[in-house]
């Protein structure tokens, strides 16, 4: 596995690829602990459930025997949280162990840089993890204060020299820096700061996430409008690192994602190809298709860890709620999921966009007639998406009929 | 208040046990016939509910406060907006109290409850001294040749200055200071003074119980089962139960179904005298048939003519009012249908608005009487409403000689087709303490005010008159007046004709497209002013799009104010994972759902509250 000849193969943007060893398929473990909560988040953490740590752990195991049986081996796995990265090498081997996985498979830890070491990751990558997924943020100290971060940027250099004495320093066996622009005095300076000292660490990081800043209802962040972001300056920023991260040798292969070729989150992709995945833990989302019908269903894991333990470990379903998604729905899902990525939507999709008035600045031919987001088309994405128009799909709309039938 | 008021006639009814003087035995030389006179907050209700109680009208266990106001919004604004009547009795005499409203829109109503009266009491607050208003009804009780009572209430409040304000209204009305009665209603102190004073000087009614029946109607209202009910009062002849009666000026013939007083509890009677006050309900549908000032006789005996003074009220504001649920439009028209059974001064004409969709432009009184329908219909009819800006009426005098009238900026005709445009003026009085003097006439000045007069009623205090186009007062004259004065000055106006002036229609353009529902009528001078405050305004109101908006206003083709809202940059969710996907989906399909629901001017899509907010925030 260490020694993939072909990267290529596995990292190929196609949903459908014959030369890849199995239909993708992903499994996504949730880990809902973290030390302090960051006033942003809107993720089901908790900072005060430590004592439930080995029980939680238990009932994604037992958890997991149960919902990926007959499931296909998973291609990729997702360590996601939360703060992962608070589990021990064996701790996090147990869970994998109960994932089955197939060989070569992408498996990612996400981890917040103070909670690592040179021996923590050493053990990650000797329980298999081969992607690492590091919580920066910013690599300015009064930036990382405003988002109610803990590290200072030393803690990452730190945390990324260990990763690549773990081995972790390359496109098939790497590391992933998440970023957020548009905190509260972040100035233009501090986030070309961060983007040159992101840039600068040793080893280089093959892969880069920016998230704009989002103000998520419910959070404290929500109730104190003054250090909500400003749009226009999230805009300036995003074209900034763009154009860094491009130059760099990182191209945007998602809105809020740039890697090096080869280097590409094959689990994310996922997402955005409309794979199926199993979640295990709290709160976790899953997503399996029924080939017959061309319907889905998407269902998500009751929110505490809890109820999540109670209900494993007595046997139960620990879902709370799901949507089935009808061969329609899922079409319209599709090209709003494809639009943000770099494979785009079919040129159909968006009748007469050569004539609008604005889309032609918002999206750009690229090719087998296809249309992909302009990097001004990126920042508005979601006006192009209420534009889309799912085309006419003879296939589709038999299945619809078909299904009709026999109901 | 349909509602409202038929719950208080109810209880009128099973209150009347006690039996009425038969009025055949009625003296006419026993009665007195009077208003109560004074400005809002200077104690009016209070001494009509004392008067109740001292004359053992209403038991106190049944007091309530200001028992005569009976419209929610009336007693939340402590105005009284429709009259009320009482008869009640002091002393061997019969004395009729007769409700004025309390607000400068109605000044029309006041006049013709003046009508009816012999004689005033002009009450007046100890510690604040006369009011613009006030005064404007004494010299209107002057005209009339009433007899005026005047009294000094709140005596007992700590700043009360009886002295101060006696000797200023001895100089302004010429009433000697001495015998100007000191009151306090809150108190009782003084008030049966106040009733001997009444029963002494004001004179009785005159009139001929044989002639041909002349009967003032004073006020009338609607009410949901009985239909029309009206104040009357017989100046001669006899208003007889069951007769025909003859509106003169609505040349309508109606039954009388019933008549009778109100004590306050409403008492039948088989008839009404000469000098006599009480209510008529003949079986009318709609209060337009029986307005005040309309002259009632006897269809078989008519009067030789009606009696003086009627006028038809003309609306002096408008606005456009459009549901903010377009389906509304329907139910606002039903609204406005009933409204208007009740409120024969209220105007309105459907209009179109390509903004705001289907509405009705609306005549009003003045702008308490726009806001109170306003509010009427919202809370009454449960309706939500966007008003356009108010405004006045215009006489636009074309080149070919013709005059157009101008309720609405859009029916302003094409510059090069205008000879002329004339607009109303009013002439306003305002009482002010003379430290203000300075800043009321700059105001009256910067609203192109000329002053008529300027006098001192005391060294404190000064009488200033302007001649002031309406449209001036109507753009938030009255707030900032109070502004100015810290609440002190007191203003009353009343109509003073027709002037040319320069006069443009400004234009509000959306992406180079004019947007009916911001488009004004204003003076050359001021026109600036509001394209920059509307502009402005505009430009935090709409939401950015995906291409820079110009908002401008224009005087024909000529811009004078812009300003742009920038192109919206940013509109993505940075996050798009597992859990976020069905998020995104329902939140693509709101935003979806909401653009359909925008009003699109041109390219440019608005929100219907962008409309709201801009609308109300020029109140």
């Amino acid at each position: 596995m260490l020694d993939q000849p072909d990267g290529a193969t596995l990292v190929d943007m196609s949903p459908v690829d014959p030369m890849a060893p199995t239909e993708p398929f992903g499994v996504y473990v949730h880990v809902p602990f973290c030390t302090s909560r960051c006033d942003y988040c809107a993720f089901a953490t908790w900072t005060d459930r430590f004592h439930l740590v080995n029980d939680y752990l238990d009932a994604c195991v037992i958890d997991a025997a149960r919902s990926l049986d007959g499931a296909p081996l998973a291609t990729s796995v997702f360590f996601g949280g939360g703060t992962p990265s608070l589990l021990e090498p064996d701790q996090l081997a147990k869970v994998l162990a109960a994932v089955r996985h197939a060989d070569g498979a992408e498996v990612t830890v996400e981890c917040n840089p103070e909670t690592v070491d040179a021996t923590k990751l050493a053990g990650y990558r000797a329980a298999g993890v081969t992607r690492l997924s590091f919580g920066v943020q910013s690599m300015v100290p009064a930036v990382l204060a405003s988002l109610g971060r803990h590290h200072d940027p030393a803690a990452v250099a730190s945390a990324v020299d260990a990763a690549g004495r773990a081995g972790f320093d390359g496109e098939q066996l790497g590391y992933n820096v998440d970023l957020i622009f548009g905190a509260a005095g972040e100035s233009p300076a501090d986030w070309e700061e961060t983007l040159l000292a992101v840039l600068a660490l040793d080893p280089p990081p093959h892969h880069v996430s920016g998230y704009g800043l989002t103000v998520e209802p419910g959070t404290p962040l929500a109730h104190e409008p003054d250090r909500h972001p400003d749009p226009d300056d999230q805009a300036d920023k995003y074209l900034l690192a763009d154009q860094m991260l491009s130059a760099a040798g990182l191209s945007w292969y998602e809105i809020s994602n740039w890697a090096r070729p080869g280097a590409e989150c094959r689990h994310n992709q996922l997402y955005w190809d409309q794979g199926e995945y199993i979640g295990i833990g709290c709160s976790a989302h899953s997503h399996r298709v029924d080939a017959e019908s061309g319907s889905a269903r998407r269902w998500w894991n009751v929110r505490t860890p809890d109820r999540y333990i109670r209900l494993a470990k007595s046997g139960q379903r620990p879902s709370a709620a799901g949507e089935d998604i009808n061969p329609q729905a899922r079409l319209v899902e599709s090209l709003q999921l494809a639009l943000r990525t770099r494979a785009g939507v079919p040129e159909s999709s968006l009748p007469g966009w050569d004539e609008d008035p604005v889309l032609p600045e918002l999206v750009t031919p690229a090719g087998s007639g296809r249309l992909v987001l302009t990097t001004n088309g990126r920042l508005l994405a979601n006006e192009v998406a209420i534009r889309l128009v799912p085309a006419p799909c003879d296939s589709v709309e038999n299945e619809v009929e078909n299904l009709r039938l026999s109901s | 208040m349909v509602a409202c008021q038929r719950r208080g006639l109810d209880q009128n009814y099973r209150r009347a046990g006690r039996a009425a003087t038969p009025l055949s035995e009625l003296n006419l030389e026993n009665i007195r016939n009077l208003s109560i006179v004074a400005h809002v907050d200077h104690g009016k209700s209070t001494l009509s509910d004392r008067v109740l109680e001292l004359t053992g009208a209403v038991d106190a266990r049944d007091m309530r406060e200001q028992y005569l106001d009976s419209m929610d919004i009336e007693r939340e604004r402590g105005i009284t907006i429709k009259a009320q009547n009482v008869r009640v009795r002091w002393k061997g005499h019969t004395i009729h109290l007769i409700d004025t409203p309390g607000h400068v829109d109605f000044g029309y109503e006041v006049s013709r409850s003046l009508a009816a009266c012999e004689g005033v009491v002009l009450l007046i607050d100890a510690a604040q001294g006369i009011e613009a208003q006030t005064l404007t009804n004494a010299y209107q009780a002057l005209e009339h040749d009433l007899e005026i009572v005047a009294v000094l209430n709140k005596i007992d409040l700590p700043a009360a200055d009886p002295d101060r304000y006696a000797a200023e209204i001895e100089k302004v009305l010429g009433l000697p200071a001495d015998e100007i009665l000191r009151i306090s209603a809150k108190t009782g102190a003084g008030v049966a003074d106040l009733l001997d004073a009444i029963c002494e000087r004001i004179p009785p009614p005159r009139g001929d119980a044989a002639a041909p029946l002349q009967g003032l109607i004073f006020d009338s209202y609607y009410d949901q089962y009985r239909g029309v009910v009206s104040a009357v009062r017989v100046m001669h002849g006899r208003l007889v139960s069951g007769e025909r009666l003859r509106f003169m000026q609505a040349g309508r013939t109606h039954d009388v179904e019933e008549i009778g007083i109100r004590t306050p509890a409403s008492v039948p009677v088989a008839e009404l005298g000469p000098g006599e006050v009480g209510y008529l309900i003949a079986g009318i549908k709609d209060v337009g048939e029986a307005r005040s000032g309309e002259t009632v006789t006897s269809a078989a005996r008519p009067a030789a003519a009606a009696l003086e003074g009627y006028k038809d009220p003309k609306p002096m504001v408008f606005c456009g009012l459009y549901p903010v649920e377009g389906d509304d439009f329907s139910n606002l028209r039903e609204a406005l249908e009933k409204l208007r059974l009740n409120d024969a001064s209220v105007t309105y004409e459907p209009e179109t608005s390509g903004a705001l969709g289907f509405g009705f432009r609306c005549g009003f009184l003045g702008l308490l009487h726009m806001e109170i329908v306003r509010e009427r219909l919202e809370r009454e009819f449960d309706l939500s409403l966007i008003a356009t800006a108010p405004s006045v009426e215009y006489r636009a005098h074309l080149t070919d000689g013709s005059v157009v009238e101008v309720h609405n900026p859009s029916e302003m005709p094409e510059p090069q087709k205008l000879e002329s445009i004339e607009e109303p003026y009013l002439q306003a009085t305002i009482l002010t303490p003379t430290e203000y003097t300075g800043t009321l006439m700059e105001l009256c000045q910067a609203r192109r005010g000329e002053m008529v007069r300027m006098e001192y009623l005391s060294p404190e205090r000064l009488e200033l008159v302007y001649r002031i186009p309406l449209a001036e007062v109507v753009m938030d004259f009255f707030d900032a007046l109070k502004s100015r004065t810290k609440g002190y000055a007191s203003l009353d106006y009343e109509p003073a004709g027709w002037d040319q002036a320069d006069l443009v229609k400004i234009d509000v353009l959306l992406n180079g497209v004019p947007v009916d529902a911001f488009s004004a009528i204003a003076h050359r001078s001021a026109a600036q002013e509001y394209g920059r405050r509307m502009t402005e305004r505009l430009r935090s109101l709409i939401p950015r799009q995906l291409f820079d908006v110009p908002i401008q206003a224009a005087i024909g083709g000529r811009i004078i104010a812009r300003e742009t809202v920038k192109a919206k940059r940013k509109d993505v969710l940075a996050k798009c994972y597992g859990g976020d996907i069905t998020r995104k989906r329902k939140l693509l399909e709101k935003q979806k759902e909401g653009k359909k629901r925008m009003k699109n001017i041109g390219r440019v899509e608005v929100p219907q509250e962008a409309f709201i907010q801009a609308l109300r925030l020029e109140e």
